[in-house]
């Protein structure tokens, strides 16, 4: 083992490891959206974070746009999907039994996902940015200028996310319809309308984190699962329906993975997600900061 | 058949088997098709023999699966893992150790069980429920996915290889020509239906469906909730793994990236899921209907000499939102009250 490291080193990949998890995070985050207010589980998410991804690729080459730039307008189109989504069928699948909802978005990811297989093929594609080597010092730490980036504008997205719910009145209506629909519907709530909206936040959140995570990875469909996964794990990590346990989850999962990966074998650490979420799933099941229901 | 009468609420909304007994039309169907499947490899090709074999595989492996999810209402979105430590399991014993899959499969079903048994043990004492629990039982299959990539001893990532001799006959052994392989998945899928069939007339399946339908209420009644489920998942995850006992000899070869994928639990689900969850048929004809139009599929594309990976999976995934959405409970039930194959129970829900 690497056991004659400096500390500053460990210092350095757990601070990669929080950036690319506040990326995690912030897709987590959608997720964590979708489910608090709609109650129905997204099991098409990481396959709409690709598609966020693919939208960066697509712009940054024939438009030229850096991922950063391009996150807004991959984030607009899926919010209209995401609303399309919601209007068009799981609305009525609200009330349904629980393995209907799941069934439904079961279909719709692997939909998306040969979609995807199928219109840009198996190879990886990546996003050139001109400061992709660049590095940033800050105290010890060496920083990929990318990573940083990155990370930031997880942390802004996710800031003007929890504004919105806090601060305007639709993002309290929609609080309302998470807190009890019934309610919600009996002081004149839209509750159909409100839901479409939603789902489509959280696709265009989870968008903007696909947007973002090519600064990172290479876009290629076979991550969509890995993202779906990782995006449940995170969730219920940080807990169920809770906005900053998603994000507390990605950094937590971002910072393993990476110490996990790096001391351990890259292979492994998947590996280790999957075990703390067990660990989670049995002692904790409301998750770290979820409230139990 | 006698379950009028007795069915509480639960076993009067579930449709399908148990909402009517099977007419002599019904039965005769069943029995014509059977005798079909017995005599179809003096007509059927290689081909078709091979397109039949996976047929009657997912038709087994599904009926497994609706064990948990349709009898009792657990849903697992892992079960590739019991049909990869069936797999791996029988597969170590003969290669390593020379010991047969007859013998084999029995250390095989042990070997899924207790994996089943110790991730439902988990799952229900902690109460992880619902979402959480299909949660739990993908994150345990990706684990195995993940940890059978770094055993070396099975082959790591690499794949795991049983030896494979032209021209040898050895039933004992499975190995043999793919009639062999025909037949065994043949008398699998009969047998696993008409033990789906002995479970959910007997009291044991009962409390199943009561478990399902009303948890609390099953328990108020006397149901011990935590050993209806847990002998759900022993029963099901044993049958599955007689499923990856017969992959491993058939195909000869195992890779963690497909044996174990989510892909693969995705697929088991399927045919349950369109031919209709909780009922006896519905695996079976959800087999019938999906594998066939999949190939169909692939057939047309190598006409067609278009190169389009991921078409069959994207009509899978057609096939699920459609079904979900215009037929929630199944071809099965739909399609058995429309020909007249069961009676309609005077408690059933056409009574509703």
């Amino acid at each position: 083992m690497r056991s004659g490291m400096p500390i500053d080193y460990y210092l350095n990949i757990a601070a990669s490891g929080l950036l690319a998890g506040l990326v995690y995070g912030l897709a987590a985050l959608g997720l964590s959206v979708i489910f608090g207010v709609v109650r129905v589980v997204n099991f098409a998410h990481g396959e709409m974070m690709v598609a966020g991804m693919y939208g960066a690729v697509l712009l940054a080459g024939y438009a030229g746009l850096d991922p950063l730039l391009s996150a807004p307008i991959v984030a607009a189109l899926l919010f209209v999907c995401g609303w399309g989504l919601q209007r068009g069928l799981v609305n009525r699948f609200v009330e349904r039994p629980e393995h209907m909802q799941f069934i439904l978005l079961l279909g719709i990811a692997t939909i998306l996902v040969n979609g995807m297989l199928m219109l840009f093929g198996p190879d990886s594609r990546n996003v050139m940015v001109p400061y992709g080597f660049d590095t940033l010092e800050i105290g010890p730490m060496l920083l990929d200028a990318v990573r940083v980036r990155a990370g930031v504008a997880a942390i802004g997205i996710a800031v003007a996310l929890f504004a919105f719910f806090r601060f305007t009145r639709t993002g309290k209506a929609i609080r309302a319809c998470a807190d009890n629909p019934l309610g919600a519907r009996v002081v004149g709530l839209n509750l159909d309308g409100l839901y479409a909206l939603t789902f489509g936040i959280g696709a265009a959140v989870v968008g903007a984190a696909g947007a973002l995570m090519t600064l990172l990875v290479d876009a290629r469909p076979q991550l969509a699962p890995e993202y779906t996964l990782l995006s449940f794990i995170i969730v219920i990590v940080g807990g169920l329906g809770s906005l900053p346990g998603a994000l507390l989850g990605g950094v937590l999962i971002g910072v393993s993975e990476t110490l996990a990966g790096f001391l351990l074998s890259p292979s492994l650490k998947s590996l280790f997600s999957y075990g703390v979420l067990i660990l989670v799933l049995l002692l904790r099941p409301q998750g770290l900061l979820g409230k139990r229901s | 058949m006698t379950n009028r009468g007795a069915s509480p609420v639960g076993i009067a909304l579930l449709g399908g088997a148990n909402a009517g007994a099977a007419t002599g039309r019904g039965a005769a169907l069943l029995a014509l098709g059977g005798v079909a499947l017995l005599l179809a490899p003096l007509v059927a090709d290689r081909y078709l023999l091979s397109v039949l074999t996976t047929v009657l595989w997912f038709a087994y492996v599904g009926q497994a699966w609706n064990v948990m999810m349709g009898f009792s209402g657990l849903l697992s979105l892992g079960h590739a893992l019991y049909v990869g430590l069936g797999a791996y399991a029988s597969a170590a014993l003969f290669v390593h150790f020379g010991v047969g899959p007859w013998a084999g499969a029995l250390l095989a079903m042990l070997v899924a069980v207790a994996a089943g048994c110790g991730i439902g043990f988990l799952g229900f004492r902690f109460g992880v429920k619902g979402v959480h629990f299909a949660l739990l039982t993908i994150a345990f299959a990706e684990v195995a996915r993940v940890g059978f990539d770094h055993i070396q001893w099975l082959g790591g990532s690499g794949g795991f290889f049983l030896p494979v001799e032209a021209g040898v006959s050895d039933p004992l052994n499975l190995r043999g020509s793919p009639l062999l392989f025909y037949y065994v998945i043949l008398a699998l899928t009969g047998a696993a239906l008409l033990l789906a069939r002995a479970l959910l007339h007997s009291r044991l399946g009962y409390q199943w469906l009561a478990v399902r339908e009303d948890a609390e209420a099953a328990e108020a009644v006397g149901v011990d909730l935590f050993t209806a489920r847990m002998t759900a998942v022993a029963v099901s995850s044993a049958l599955t793994a007689l499923g990856g006992v017969f992959q491993a000899f058939y195909f000869n070869n195992l890779f963690p990236e497909q044996v174990f994928s989510m892909g693969r639990s995705i697929e088991i689900i399927l045919p349950a899921i369109v031919g209709g969850i909780g009922t006896l048929i519905g695996p079976i004809l959800g087999a019938f209907i999906l594998t066939p139009m999949g190939e169909g599929l692939t057939f047309l594309l190598e006409v067609s000499g278009l190169e389009l990976p991921g078409l069959k999976q994207l009509f899978y995934g057609v096939a699920l939102v459609v079904i979900v959405v215009f037929r929630p409970d199944g071809v099965w039930p739909w399609l058995a009250r429309r020909l007249g194959l069961v009676r309609a129970n005077a408690e059933g829900e056409d009574a509703r």
